[in-house]
């Protein structure tokens, strides 16, 4: 035994092994060793008195925008946000410049990772060639250099016969398709949630039915061909509505909510504040309290920010030119902590189980759990700090968060990735 | 009579003019009246008065225009003010020079009111946050147009006194219309009850939460209406086919000559110019008695003389 280092008297919780007491976690090296009582003489103590100890956080989508637009954000920067936010593993989405969609470009972002040595870093790949919606990617080949699933990201796949042929390609791999589910028929030039607020601010509106729409689509195409399906960052009540119907029925498929979603609504926008500009759109007060219960219904697989750097200088355009995209990985937690603790829709280990067990399940990694022998990936929380989100602190490269001075309660206070402490606050 | 020396007293603050919506009746009206003191200026002999003396008015106009940007420009000339035009495309893309770049340099020279229009809604909004002139809305995107809807009310008081109780309708493509936005917002303000009429298909999203009454019929909205506001079909905003075509618009929505047999005699007829002849409306209409379109022009003088009198004074007062 190489090196051991004690975690103590933490209140210990871990869903997938439906752990939730106050004990101690022992690793050994990159390992987790012991998970309980430990009385043994060690070297190295954490004392966890108060605080929460949990799998690493696992965040599945992000955009580190690396290759391309390193000067928004880049692996490095990206991870150091990362595990500063209490995240072990996040998950990349392919829409850089030039997409990810070959296994070269996979292990690009892999390399860079290891190099960086912050968090794990996976990514999924390109499901169409240069995310066009027309051709198939190589999906065997990222697969195979470690891509964790397939997504056209900031564009649904428009096209239903190519969506079915990824859908049945894919079905050779254990792989999870994923989907960002936009019909730009639907959408067309819009730039905000279509309603009373795009039509008083004199803005372009996207209509839920732009996301229902391509949904709907999917989960009859899933039925055809039994591919596990994910829906990336859900913002209507009609999409739950039909994620509901699918459940029920038995359907391989999971979907995501992000923080943004459920915390703001498109009157945020009245003051074409671009930093509202996102995509989905913020929408309605009605479809916000359909997300909330539906996390609390258990019809929600992830936690996820869909955290998305921009320049100042893009966001300082009109909102219609503006890029689309919120950046909240480094307050990420304690948004989720407002959302969806505090107005007592869950309970701390079913929040944790949605940022650890389940998405880990989604992505098909070994990740998310204490369990005695898998790799040590632990965030220890302060559930009880209170603190003052300053984006200037932010060690993402971008500032466009519209979270800047929300008071918020819950601290990461170390994040340990692979037996290494690699964030203390 | 209460109401206007109410109004007299009333102190405006504001030094930007970016839309209606945010104005309250007081503002509105108090706006009116100080136009109404302007309007004498345009009679007379010599066509100055200085009080921008020494000041300067860019038109900074990113979208064509020709009636609203010389309106503004002979207004600024009339109140003694020198003025810079300055057109340019819109970039819909983040290259090239950024508004507020553009702005910034503006500024840089020393100007007073930026006067500006923008395919953007928002875009005025903008600029007012982040330099320090100024800033007068003449147009963003389908958002606000607050000149015109004033010259609109401004010519329908000074012809029926009041708008308190009358029944407006605003007939075309509400959807893409910032006048029928800014229209909306002033006329209701003002006490007038307004009608957005056109096909579903040129309606907004959410149109009944607005404070309007809604019709698909302008058929059924003609008898009941004191003044009919036609909107220019604008073919570069219009987008898809919102209509089957041009013909069977106008059977449904064109003011015609036999439409204008079934309105109140003294039905006032408005456009925001320039008029599609034969589309929205017959030429006959246009130019008939019941028309006011020319006299909206001249108004329209007057209303940003006052707008532009009152943003500087605001500045001024160190607002």
């Amino acid at each position: 035994m190489n090196s051991e280092l004690l975690i103590k008297n933490g209140r210990v919780i871990d869903p997938a092994n439906s752990i939730e007491e106050e004990c101690d976690v022992l690793i050994a090296d990159d390992k987790i060793a012991a998970v309980g009582k430990v009385e043994k003489p060690v070297q190295k103590v954490i004392d966890a008195t108060g605080k929460l100890v949990t799998p690493g956080l696992i965040d599945i989508h992000v955009h580190f925008r690396e290759p391309g637009d390193e000067e928004e954000e880049t692996i490095a920067s990206g991870s150091a946000a990362a595990v500063a936010a209490g995240f072990t593993s996040v998950v990349c989405m392919p829409n850089t410049n030039p997409p990810v969609e070959n296994e070269t470009d996979v292990e690009y972002i892999h390399r860079k990772a290891r190099k960086a040595r912050k968090t794990h870093v996976y990514t999924m790949g390109a499901m169409t060639k240069n995310r066009d919606g027309v051709e198939l990617a190589e999906m065997g080949f990222m697969a195979e250099a470690g891509a964790v699933g397939f997504t056209d990201d900031g564009r649904g796949v428009q096209d239903p016969s190519v969506m079915l042929r990824a859908l049945k390609y894919a079905a050779m791999f254990d792989v999870v398709i994923a989907q960002h589910c936009q019909d730009n028929a639907f959408a067309g030039n819009g730039v905000m949630n279509s309603g009373y607020y795009s039509t008083i601010l004199g803005l372009p509106g996207i209509d839920p039915l732009a996301e229902e729409a391509m949904l709907w689509r999917d989960i009859k195409l899933v039925k055809k061909t039994s591919v596990r399906y994910h829906a990336q960052h859900l913002s209507t009540a009609g999409s739950i509505e039909l994620i509901r119907a699918a459940k029920k029925d038995s359907l391989p498929i999971t979907c995501e909510v992000t923080p943004h979603h459920l915390l703001l609504t498109e009157e945020r926008c009245a003051e074409y504040d671009t930093n509202y500009k996102v995509n989905p759109p913020l929408r309605s007060v009605k479809d916000v309290e359909t997300l909330k219960e539906a996390v609390a219904e258990g019809l929600i697989d992830a936690l996820v920010t869909d955290h998305a750097p921009h320049l100042q200088s893009e966001k300082e355009l009109e909102f219609l030119a503006a890029p689309f995209g919120i950046a909240s990985l480094e307050c990420a937690l304690a948004l989720f902590v407002k959302a969806l603790i505090e107005p007592d829709i869950l309970a701390w280990p079913a929040l944790i189980r949605l940022m650890t067990e389940k998405p880990a399940k989604i992505i098909g990694v070994d990740k998310g759990t204490l369990g005695v022998g898998k790799q040590a990936d632990v965030t220890i929380i302060d559930p009880k700090a209170e603190y003052e989100i300053d984006v200037n602190k932010f060690r993402s490269k971008s500032r466009n968060c519209p979270y800047h001075g929300w008071k918020v309660t819950g601290k990461v206070e170390k994040t340990i990735v692979g037996g290494e402490i690699r964030f203390e606050a | 009579m209460a109401l206007k020396r109410k109004s007299k007293q009333f102190k405006w603050h504001h030094k930007h003019l970016l839309g209606l919506r945010e104005l309250s009746t007081e503002e509105i009206t108090y706006i009116l009246d100080t136009a109404k003191g302007f309007e004498q200026i345009s009679t007379r002999s010599v066509k100055k008065a200085p009080p921008l003396r020494g000041k300067v008015v860019v038109n900074l106009f990113f979208e064509d225009s020709t009636r609203t940007r010389n309106s503004f420009a002979l207004a600024a000339s009339r109140l003694s003010a020198d003025i810079i035009e300055f057109t340019k495309k819109a970039s819909s893309v983040s290259k090239g020079e950024t508004l507020l770049d553009t702005a910034r340099n503006l500024e840089a020279m020393g100007i007073d009111i930026v006067v500006i229009r923008h395919s953007a809604g928002g875009a005025p909004k903008l600029l007012s946050r982040n330099i320090n002139a100024c800033v007068v809305n003449a147009g963003d995107g389908f958002c606000e147009h607050p000149t015109q809807g004033l010259l609109d009310v401004y010519t329908i008081r000074k012809i029926k006194g009041t708008l308190e109780g009358l029944k407006i309708a605003i007939v075309g493509d509400i959807a893409h219309s910032r006048v029928a936005r800014s229209d909306m917002w002033a006329m209701t303000k003002l006490g007038a009850e307004v009608i957005f009429v056109g096909p579903p298909t040129l309606m907004p999203s959410r149109a009944d939460e607005l404070p309007v009454k809604i019709s698909y019929s302008l058929d059924e909205v003609i008898e009941k209406v004191d003044v009919i506001n036609m909107l220019r079909i604008q073919f570069e905003r219009l987008g898809g086919n919102p209509f089957p075509s041009i013909r069977e618009y106008s059977h449904y929505f064109g003011l015609t000559v036999e439409r204008m047999k079934r309105a109140k005699p003294d039905i006032l007829v408005m456009h925001p110019g320039p008029i599609n002849r034969g589309l929205e409306m017959e030429s006959e209409v246009a130019d008939g008695r019941n028309s006011v379109i020319l006299e909206q022009v001249t108004n329209g003088l007057a209303v940003r003389m006052a707008v532009l009198f009152l943003v500087n004074q605001a500045a001024a007062q160190g607002d």
